[in-house]
């Protein structure tokens, strides 16, 4: 199974992929993930993330219109794929089991 | 106002051109676009909140961030290919180039052939003097420990020796090293074997230790006893054979003087890279309970002259800690010493031979600035070469644009044709080495018979690794030769060249070409005007006024004999005149100093000194300002006389320097009260280098040997009288020699390293001379080829001959005068700033002489323009017209 199994940093890519819809391109991915885990994303990490999802096959990626910004240059948009989606999905099930038979949880100090 | 300045300046700023290029250059073509533009997004956005330089440094260190293996393009094997199957077409085309303009290929590789054997040359004796010791087998490890010496008042010195008490203090109270060991040179004596074999051997002492830190193998004895006894003597194999021929030598007994030495070990003969040279060892221990030894200097701190120390570190060892403990110790025992510092160091086996200079070197050593400038001369001229090569290859550019132009059209990229070019010089060079090969073995030839260099400083032979230096000395010059045109061949656009070749820029590469030629001529006249300048000083150090005679002056070496008889024999020869005694010949670079005082006990200072008798002032007619000679010869020891100079008065400011008043004062000297018999006009006792210091002569004591005698000869026929002289000397000793110097000869052999130095630069400056003109010459060739026509039609339209001679010529006239305006200054003021600072005396440069160097380049770069331009002046217009 080594290769479908999703790491942490590329669950939470994923999802952001997944989140932003239409916009998901590199810069906006590392924005978005600082924004809701309060880390800084290095675009290097992210762009290596990217580069190996696309090659497991979760997310596929076509270059859009080029505008003046970015120096002229075409952006690479990404989009969660079917495989993408299952995977994600199936993490999520993993931890709901998981959180299912936690019998109270309670996070006030003991 | 203020707000929209700073936009425009924000919009203006741009990632580094180069961090751009990289990017694009690394990066898989798949996922560059992308990448650079997240990269130019991030860049504006740090543009906006840090500023441009921030940004900038941001975004190269994000393109060196990214440079991963996902990134990287895979090698262009096809590309690689290529080239690969493409070698057999260069070489065709190179050949065909090359057997095309032979005049050309001609001035090509023998130009790069004779800069490069110059090359090879000096790869080779620099690989020597790096490889000095390496057969050590702890060479990484052995360190020397030096001494420096600063007394108040004079320049502080650095010795490679050490006082024997610091040793002693090392050996037994430090930690921290491996092995030390002591060595002591000097003991050079008669050894006598039998009744018939007496031969001088000179031998150092060295202690048990010697063999463990260094490693001279031994074939007969053991190497860890070997030292122990006193009165051990461990031989070289060489001096055993000479000694005791082919019987065994171990064991035997072996005379100097009255005491017996046994032979306890063999060692093999020395390796020729190795600073320590030495014929035979004998036991330290032998030394140690010598009387002489043991009231002098045993327990001083202050005699550094004459022991050195080698020890080896533990693997891994630092020598921090015992830098500390010498620092310790010097502090220590200065505390004894008065207006004097002496202090402790360690310095590296592998800096000894190329490396800081120390006084008292134990073996050969060379500076590493002349070995910094041996190996610029050399890049000087193999550079010359290499613009040669440019500049013939882009001037001819246009005979090889039609086949680049076909080359690019048929498929080759713009690298093709840059590893054409390349590949093409870097044949080119490999041939030159060929032909630069023999010349090499040549100047090895040359260069090690140089006089007067020191003997086998290197052996300056092949080995595997010079040979891969050589050929890679020829693969890089070919690189720096064909670089520049190639990559303006490679930059040629294939349509422009095929449609119309006259309308390529070569013309843009003529100012390329003319610095180049400025370059070459600017270094060949500083090469000629250094070497003359050179030449005149150097002239002008022999015929120096040093203040007394030296001529006619036969200095014999009285190599421990009593000079009585020498001088009884030699009287009976009708040629030689008036005979003197020396402790030493002076002006020749050696000093012998010693301090004296005054009134003041507190204040000493040094004085050169030298011991002679009655004869040798009048001989060498120095001039008596007051007194006169000696008058009282020391019996037993007891001197009581001293003629000194002026500066002896200057410094003690004695009689307020008035020479007649100074007469009966009384110097302190050791623990003699000279008084002043004589003062003497300042004369020079050292070397023009140095400026004139206190110097005094004492009477030569009757009781002791060695020294020299100087004879006065006049003789119309010197081999016989050489005869003569030798003939009374065999009568007085059998084993050593005759060695008789006239005092001319050896002031001459004193100054012979300039000598040196002028003729190994004085050749380069030759070939660097050759090789700018061969390179003119070609360029001029070429400009009046490519200009016959132009010449003919203004011929024909009635322009004079002479007019014709002066347009072709002038550019490069223009060329010469200006290089003549740099080059002239620059050598003086080198001269006049930094080589002839170090001469305290020395002639004034001389204009007409540095004159006289740019006329004769001059003059062989007017037979190489005029010769080629008086032809295409001359020839008959219709004749090139005609084939139009």
């Amino acid at each position: 199974m080594k290769g479908t199994n999703l790491g942490e940093f590329e669950e939470l890519v994923l999802l952001t992929i997944a989140a932003l819809v239409q916009d998901a391109y590199s810069v906006a991915i590392c924005d978005e993930l600082e924004k809701h885990t309060g880390r800084v994303s290095k675009l290097g990490v992210v762009h290596a993330v990217l580069n190996r999802l696309e090659e497991k096959g979760l997310v596929k990626s076509r270059l859009g219109e080029a505008t003046s910004a970015r120096g002229g240059k075409r952006k690479r948009y990404y989009e969660v794929t079917q495989a993408g989606k299952i995977g994600l999905m199936r993490s999520k099930e993993v931890r709901d089991g998981l959180w299912k038979i936690i019998p109270g949880f309670n996070i006030e100090p003991a | 106002m203020k707000t929209a300045s700073t936009k425009t300046s924000k919009e203006k700023a741009q990632p580094p051109r180069w961090a751009e290029n990289f990017l694009a250059w690394y990066c898989r073509p798949g996922i560059l676009e992308d990448l650079q533009g997240d990269l130019n997004e991030y860049f504006e956005r740090n543009l906006q909140s840090k500023g441009a330089s921030y940004a900038r440094l941001i975004y190269i260190l994000d393109v060196l961030k990214f440079f991963r293996l996902y990134t990287v393009k895979k090698p262009d094997f096809l590309n690689l290919f290529i080239h690969y199957m493409m070698i057999g077409s260069y070489l065709k085309t190179s050949r065909r180039s090359l057997v095309r303009n032979k005049l050309f290929s001609f001035i090509n590789i023998i130009g790069l052939a004779i800069s490069m054997s110059v090359g090879l040359l000096v790869i080779a004796f620099l690989t020597d003097l790096v490889s000095y010791d390496h057969f050590h087998v702890k060479k990484d490890r052995i360190y020397r420990v030096v001494t420096k010496n600063e007394a108040d008042g004079q320049p502080s010195m650095d010795f490679a020796s050490m006082s024997l008490k610091a040793g002693k203090k090392i050996k037994e109270s430090f930690t921290g090293f491996e092995d030390i060991t002591l060595l002591r040179p000097g003991f050079s004596a008669d050894a006598r074997v039998s009744k018939e074999t007496v031969l001088p051997v000179s031998a150092w002492w060295a202690d048990d230790s010697f063999f463990r830190v260094f490693t001279f193998p031994m074939l007969e004895g053991d190497s860890s006893t070997a030292l122990r006894e006193p009165y051990s003597l461990v031989l070289t194999e060489k001096t055993a054979k000479k000694l005791f021929g082919e019987s065994d030598a171990l064991g035997r007994t072996v005379q100097f003087d009255t005491l017996n030495y046994t032979v306890t070990g063999i060692i093999k003969d020395i390796p020729n890279l190795s600073h320590l040279r030495f014929e035979a060892l004998v036991s330290f221990a032998s030394v140690e309970n010598e009387k002489w030894l043991v009231t002098g200097e045993k327990e001083s701190w202050d005699h550094i002259y004459s022991n050195y120390a080698y020890f080896t570190m533990p693997e891994n060892g630092s020598t921090k800690a015992l830098q500390t403990n010498l620092d310790r110790l010097s502090a220590s025992e200065n505390k004894g010493l008065q207006n004097r510092k002496i202090s402790l160091s360690i310095q590296p086996i592998s800096t000894i031979t190329l490396g800081k200079h120390y006084s008292n070197e134990i073996g050969h050593s060379f500076s590493v600035a002349v070995a910094w400038i041996l190996a610029g001369l050399a890049f000087v001229v193999i550079l010359s070469a290499c613009f040669n090569y440019t500049n013939l290859s882009i001037a001819r550019s246009l005979r090889r644009s039609k086949e680049v132009g076909i080359r690019k059209i048929v498929g080759a990229l713009r690298g093709h044709v840059l590893g054409q070019f390349v590949t093409e010089s870097v044949i080119i060079a490999l041939l030159a080495l060929v032909f630069s090969f023999p010349l090499f073995l040549v100047l090895r030839k040359q260069f090690m018979s140089l006089d007067q260099f020191p003997e086998n400083l290197v052996a300056l032979e092949l080995s595997p690794r010079i040979v891969l230096y050589f050929i890679m000395l020829a693969v890089v010059t070919g690189i720096s030769a064909g670089f520049l045109p190639a990559i303006f061949f490679s930059r040629m656009k294939a349509i422009q060249v095929l449609k119309d070749a006259s309308g390529l820029k070569v013309f843009r590469q003529v100012n390329l070409r003319k610095v180049l030629i400025l370059v070459q001529y600017t270094f060949s006249l500083m090469f000629i005007t250094a070497t003359l300048i050179g030449y005149h000083q150097y002239k002008g150090f022999l015929a120096f006024d040093l203040g007394f005679n030296t001529e006619n002056i036969l200095n014999i070496k009285m190599q421990g004999n009593k000079s009585e008889l020498l001088k009884k024999e030699l009287a009976e020869i009708p040629e030689v005149g008036m005979i003197a005694r020396s402790n030493m010949i002076t002006s020749l670079g050696s000093l012998y100093g010693t301090s004296m005082k005054y009134k003041d006990p507190g204040d000493s200072a040094r004085l050169y000194q030298n011991a002679v008798d009655a004869n040798y002032l009048p001989m060498h007619r120095h001039k008596f300002l007051a007194g006169g000679n000696f008058t009282t010869k020391p019996v037993k020891g007891n001197e009581t006389q001293i003629i000194v100079n002026e500066q002896v008065l200057k410094r003690f400011n004695i009689a307020d320097r008035n020479p007649q008043k100074a007469l009966g004062e009384v110097l302190q000297m050791d623990d003699r009260k000279l008084t002043i018999v004589g003062v003497l006009k300042d004369f020079h006792y050292g070397t023009v280098e140095k400026e004139i210091e206190p110097t005094a002569f004492r009477y030569y004591d009757d009781e002791s040997t060695g020294g020299y005698l100087n004879v006065a000869v006049k003789s119309a026929d010197w081999s016989e009288t050489r005869t003569r002289i030798e003939h009374a000397w065999r009568k007085i000793d059998k084993v050593h020699p005759l060695d008789a110097k006239f005092y001319t000869e050896q002031i001459e052999l004193a100054y012979s390293q300039f000598l040196v130095m002028i003729k190994v630069i004085g050749f380069i400056t030759f070939l660097a001379i050759c090789i700018a003109s061969m390179g003119l010459f070609g360029m001029v060739v070429f400009t009046t080829e490519t200009r016959l026509r132009e010449i003919s039609i203004r011929k024909v339209l009635g322009a004079s001959e002479g007019g014709l001679v002066f347009l072709l010529s002038k550019g490069f006239l223009f060329l010469l005068v200006i290089a003549t305006l740099l080059a002239l200054p620059a050598t003086y003021l080198f001269f006049d700033k930094i080589v002839l600072t170090n001469f305290a005396y020395h002639a004034p440069i001389s204009l007409s002489v540095m004159l006289a160097g740019v006329l004769v380049v001059l003059f062989i770069a007017f037979v190489m323009i005029g010769s080629q331009t008086v032809i295409a002046a001359r020839g008959n217009p219709a004749k090139v017209l005609k084939s139009e």
